[in-house]
């Protein structure tokens, strides 16, 4: 038996080993250059050329048997020297941070008692974290806008039942923004969680109790640790999102609110400056890749290839 | 089988009541018993194995003595205090899991320092006690490593030393060698069963291996459907099964089904229809009382002719304690051989020879005729 499964095994490999597994890496490797590094490529470009009237310079010229490399750093330089920028990368990476930290406190008990709830019941409750994905995104922040405006169904609530005097100002707020922040991005960081917590072998849990750790000591140095690798999943996908959101800030919020993805947008359609734009874009990509770079390397050095 | 070469159980602890007490224990699942009505003492110093297929209530059993589990009724007494509403982390119980459940994010160290830890005693008692455990089980130079970079046997060492290290009363042991291969298996029986004997620690183990329990423990209970049919030593369980179910699941074994006819203090005899058979013990039965005659395969002999006066020895009459048949398969084991014999009644016997001389003078094969007997001595007169 154990030769035949290794010459099975062998053949398996002779049919997919050669160019099979590098298919497997390879066409997902394709279609992140086509879709990201080229146009990425593209707006890098734009950020180093000069605008004229309505187009922009090339950066690459050739005339007359002399190819010309015209490379305009300008724009990165002003956007070091122009403090609105600095505060709104600033401020964006905070709201950001805030919502994914409000995120991580709703869902992991969420995700926590799905995964510990009977086990026919689980479909049904994955069900209810993904039903908001069933309408339209845009159409649910707008409601938002509806619930927490001064004339609001909330302020109006508090209003009828006496709480308060005169409205509370909600809307166009830090609040309103993280509010709708996390309403959007939570189920994002419960999935990730839920499939990590589910998979937990329960016997851990036992052998910490019968070691002498109460179920709270238990949780904390047991669950937690295990669950790490579901919380860094879930955090990327709510933070990194986050920084460069630009349609919540837009229904939601107001002048105190300085996110990235806004000052983008007026960069290229109100001001119609393409470069500096591009030139937003390009630091925003760096100032979330190459941190996250250097923690995966920080992770897959210190995990030494272990299991999760 | 039975080579257990243990120190006895002491007597029990000072005051004379067993160490650990299990009364009219109950355990059921919505309608089902689990366990159903044990009691069982066990002194301090024993290793007692709880003995049963899959399904028989020992694991569960074995979890309501951690904690895991609380009894539908009845107490359990350890050291005289019952510990039944004790939470698992209130109890001076460790156990040792079923494929360890060795926690995967810290290190050996640091798996064993555990329990150490949420006892909060002083950082050098920790460090010296996890020294003195990482010595005990031999693993000094793998202090450092996460669970998934040992063997399965360093594994296994590690689950012991973290179960060992808050020097518990009572050790629990859930089918503590099912995940080793064979082979490793045997030599881990023993040094366990050293390790827990230097350290002294009164032991409960759970198996669904025979073998495993005979090797490690002082006593064995065998459990069947929540129930514990016998309690006994390894040889007494092997060589006086109490029931037919017991008969048949420690070793293998031939039973005959018969009455008895002569029922008297010093000898009974029992009509089956392979043969009839002469016991040479009293029994507690009556005349016409249906019975089954337990023979052991490796209790029987076997040849082509038949046994002379002397091989069959303090016989009343001959022609007891012996059937013919065809030999029907064999299986060469190396050091024995197992006959199957069909009698001449169409029963089916199972008997071993164990090949002492490297060629037989003769060598029974498929299709042989042979004589199988035993003697009125080795048979156990089953009445359940």
């Amino acid at each position: 038996m154990a030769f035949t499964s290794l010459k099975g095994l062998s053949l398996y490999d002779k049919v997919t080993g050669s160019w099979g597994r590098s298919a497997v890496i390879g066409v997902p490797m394709v279609f992140l250059l086509a879709v990201f590094l080229l146009p990425f490529m593209v707006v890098f470009k734009i950020s180093v050329s000069e605008m004229e009237t309505v187009t922009f310079s090339e950066v690459l010229t050739w005339a007359e048997g002399v190819i010309l490399l015209k490379v305009n750093l300008g724009n990165y330089i002003s956007l070091t020297q122009d403090s609105l920028y600095i505060q709104t990368y600033l401020s964006s990476l905070q709201f950001a941070a805030i919502t994914t930290a409000i995120c991580l406190l709703i869902a992991y008990p969420f995700a926590y008692f799905m995964a510990r709830s009977p086990a026919d019941k689980r479909p049904a409750l994955l069900m209810l974290v993904m039903l908001p994905f069933w309408t339209s995104f845009l159409l649910r922040v707008y409601a938002w806008k509806m619930l927490l405006a001064d004339s609001g169904v909330f302020n109006n609530m508090a209003m009828a039942l006496g709480l308060i005097s005169e409205p509370i100002k909600m809307m166009n707020t830090p609040f309103s923004l993280v509010l709708g922040m996390v309403y959007t991005y939570v189920p994002f960081m419960i999935l990730p969680l839920y499939a990590n917590l589910v998979k937990m072998d329960l016997r851990l849990l036992e052998a910490a109790l019968d070691l002498g750790a109460t179920p709270w000591q238990a949780f904390w140095r047991i669950t937690v640790p295990l669950s790490k690798n579901g919380i860094i999943a879930g955090s990327m996908l709510v933070f990194i999102p986050c920084v460069g959101e630009f349609v919540i800030p837009e229904l939601l919020g107001g002048p105190q609110t300085l996110m990235i993805g806004r000052v983008l947008w007026d960069e290229f359609f109100s001001n119609n400056d393409w470069p500096m734009a591009a030139t937003v874009a390009v630091v925003m990509v760096l100032l979330i890749i190459v941190p996250l770079a250097l923690f995966n390397k920080h992770q897959a050095e210190t995990a030494g290839g272990g299991r999760a | 089988m039975a080579t257990h070469s243990h120190v006895q159980p002491q007597a029990g602890t000072a005051n004379g009541a067993p160490f650990l007490q299990i009364k009219r224990v109950v355990k059921k699942f919505d309608d089902v018993f689990a366990v159903d009505e044990v009691t069982l003492d066990i002194q301090q110093g024993e290793i007692f194995a709880l003995l049963g297929s899959s399904g028989c209530g020992k694991s569960t059993l074995l979890r309501m003595l951690a904690g895991f589990e609380t009894p539908t009724s009845g107490q359990i007494l350890l050291a005289g205090q019952d510990i039944v509403t004790l939470a698992p982390y209130e109890r001076p119980i460790n156990m040792m899991f079923q494929s360890y459940a060795l926690f995967p994010h810290l290190t050996v160290w640091d798996n064993i320092a555990f329990g150490l830890r949420r006892d909060g005693l002083p950082k050098q008692e920790i460090e010296a006690r996890v020294a003195q455990m990482l010595d005990l089980v031999q693993l000094k130079a793998y202090a450092k490593r996460k669970p998934h970079q040992l063997s399965g046997g360093q594994q296994q060492r590690v689950a012991l030393a973290r179960s060992l290290a808050k020097r518990p009363k009572l050790l629990l042991l859930d089918e503590p060698l099912g995940a080793l291969d064979a082979k490793l298996r045997e030599r881990t029986q023993l040094e366990l069963v050293g390790i827990i004997e230097q350290v002294g620690v009164t032991c409960v183990m759970v198996t669904h291996d025979q073998e495993e329990a005979m090797t490690m423990a002082t006593r064995i209970g065998v459990m069947s459907e929540g129930k514990i049919l016998q309690i006994g030593r390894p040889d007494e369980i092997y060589e006086t099964p109490n029931c037919r179910f017991v008969a048949d699941f420690i070793g293998s074994v031939n039973l005959f089904k018969g009455n008895v006819e002569v029922d008297e203090p010093d000898h009974v005899v029992i009509a089956s229809p392979e043969c009839k058979h002469y016991i040479n013990h009293g029994i507690t039965g009556t005349a016409g009382m249906a019975v089954h005659v337990a023979v052991r395969p490796e209790k029987m002999s076997i040849r082509q002719t038949p046994p002379l006066e002397d091989e069959r020895e303090s016989l009343a009459e001959v022609g007891f304690n012996m059937a013919q048949g065809v030999i029907q398969d064999l299986a060469y084991l190396g050091s024995l051989t197992t006959y199957h014999v069909q009698l001449d009644n169409g029963t089916m016997v199972k008997v071993t020879h164990t090949n002492a001389a490297r060629h037989a003078a003769i060598r029974l094969t498929w299709g042989d005729r042979v004589y199988v007997w035993w003697c009125g001595g080795d048979v156990v007169v089953l009445t359940r």
